[in-house]
Parts: C-alpha cells; structure tokens; sequence
C-alpha cells in the first residue's frame, strides 16, 4: 500500500513528504537505533519516540518507507532538514506506539 | 570525524552509500556497507575524542577502517558480546548503547578485525566480499 494512503487511513501528518508514493510492506516500532538497523526490513515503516537527526539516517539506511512519530511527537527543524535532503518521509501519530502500530497492522494485514 | 558530533553523525555512512552507488557496487554490498559505517561512526562519535574513516573500493571487496584516537577497548571480546555496552545515560536515551554496535557490523561484513589498546586507541577493519564463491575463479564478470 502507498505511504499516502495508509497516512490517510491511520490520520498520520506528513512533516516530510519526500516520496509519499513509497510501498509500505509492513511496520517496525522500536527506539533502538542498532535494533533497528538489524532487523528492520526494506519498506516497512518505523514507529518511534526517538526525533534526533541520526533518525533519518537509520531510515536512510535501512531503506525504509518512513518514520512515525508517536504519541504526537515532533522533530526539530534540523531533523525536518535533513530528512528533506536525504529524501526521508516523516510522519506523525497522535496516537501512541501500540495503537498506531496496531491500526497499521490491521490496514496492512487485515 | 570529531567525538560527540552527534549532529554530523549519520553523514559518513550515507555518504560513502552514495559513492558505493555512484561506483555500480552491488545493492547488498552498499546496503552492508552502510550498517557497517553507521556503527562505526557511532562508536567514534559516542565513546572516543574523534577518529578517522577509510573507505576501500576493491573489484572482490569493500574494507571500511576506523581508527580512533582512543580510549581503547580494554576486553575486545566482552565488547563483542551483543548487549554489553558502556555506554552513558544520555546515550541511551537517543536509542544508543543498546550493545549491539559491534554485533551489528560482525553480521553484516565477511570479517572483522579489532585491535585495541588502552590509553591509545582502536583500529577496526570491516571487510565485505563482493562475489559469491563459486564465482571467484573468475575475473571480471561483475564489471565494476
């Protein structure tokens, strides 16, 4: 499913919208940065608290489809800069962690 | 590299992706690549005064070297231990120090090599391999 849609369905804010037509195969939710890099796969999305610049390159990195912030959690602007320049999508949750990823899981694999 | 840079940390490793693409090396190499290198900044960047990167293109390899200008590793092998980590609080509250830095670039290189001393610093030398082995017989088919 596109990132577009499934931002629409879950009521996710772009913050960054570089590539809102990206696949989303699934989700991660974690706050740590190696677990992420071990483990996340290609095109899932990354539910997280962590808003810091070395965000956007574990996303980067990892080939992911984005970032989720939960809970109503907003990057600063040099987080929003360097996902612009690197091309990252940034989105946001007004839910928690577990409810976010529990209504993507259920959008993606219903 | 400078230690605590926490705000160009991140940069080397997307970097060297982009010159490993710009070079034709394979997804999954370039994708290794950059764990590896993310990892290793890290370490600079969180536990050391600074330190330097190399990149190394070969046709049946990629080496990354970091050297840092200590503390060093006073028990290489305990540090290689997933889960162990010395790291700060504050650290660990940006989602470091979670003790798989090193675990990490042991799974996604072919070899790693750490030397360490105490009081002068750390030389890790990361290799991937390019070509399967069946194919290493051969010269040149990969044409990067």
């Amino acid at each position: 499913m596109k990132l577009r849609e499934v931002a629409e369905k879950l009521g996710l804010e772009f913050f960054v919208a570089a590539a809102p037509e990206a696949e989303v195969e699934g989700g991660y939710v974690s706050d740590l940065l190696s677990d992420v890099l071990a483990h996340a796969q290609p095109k899932q999305l990354w539910i997280t608290h962590q808003r810091h610049l070395n965000v956007v390159a574990v996303a980067k990195l990892r080939e992911l489809s984005g970032v989720v912030f939960a809970r109503g959690i907003r990057p600063g602007p040099e987080t929003l800069q360097r996902a612009k320049e690197e091309g990252v999508n940034l989105l946001g949750s007004k839910l928690d962690a577990f409810h976010t990823a529990g209504k993507l899981h259920r959008l993606l694999f219903p | 590299m400078v230690g605590l840079d926490l705000e160009r940390a991140g940069t080397v490793s997307t970097e060297v992706q982009r010159v490993l693409r710009r070079l034709g090396v394979e997804p999954e190499v370039v994708r290794r690549a950059g764990i590896v290198c993310f990892e290793g900044e890290m370490n600079i960047v969180l536990y050391t005064p600074g330190g330097r990167i190399i990149l190394l293109v070969y046709d049946d390899r990629v080496e990354l070297i970091f050297s840092d200008f200590g503390p060093g590793i006073p028990d290489v092998e305990l540090a290689r231990q997933p889960g162990y980590s010395t790291a700060p609080e504050w650290a660990r509250e940006m989602g470091f120090g979670s003790g798989m830095g090193i675990p990490n670039m042991e799974a996604n290189s072919d070899r790693l090599e750490i030397r360490s001393r105490v009081g002068e610093g750390t030389v890790i030398r990361a290799t991937i391999l390019r070509r399967k082995r069946e194919a290493a017989g051969g010269r040149g088919e990969t044409g990067a």
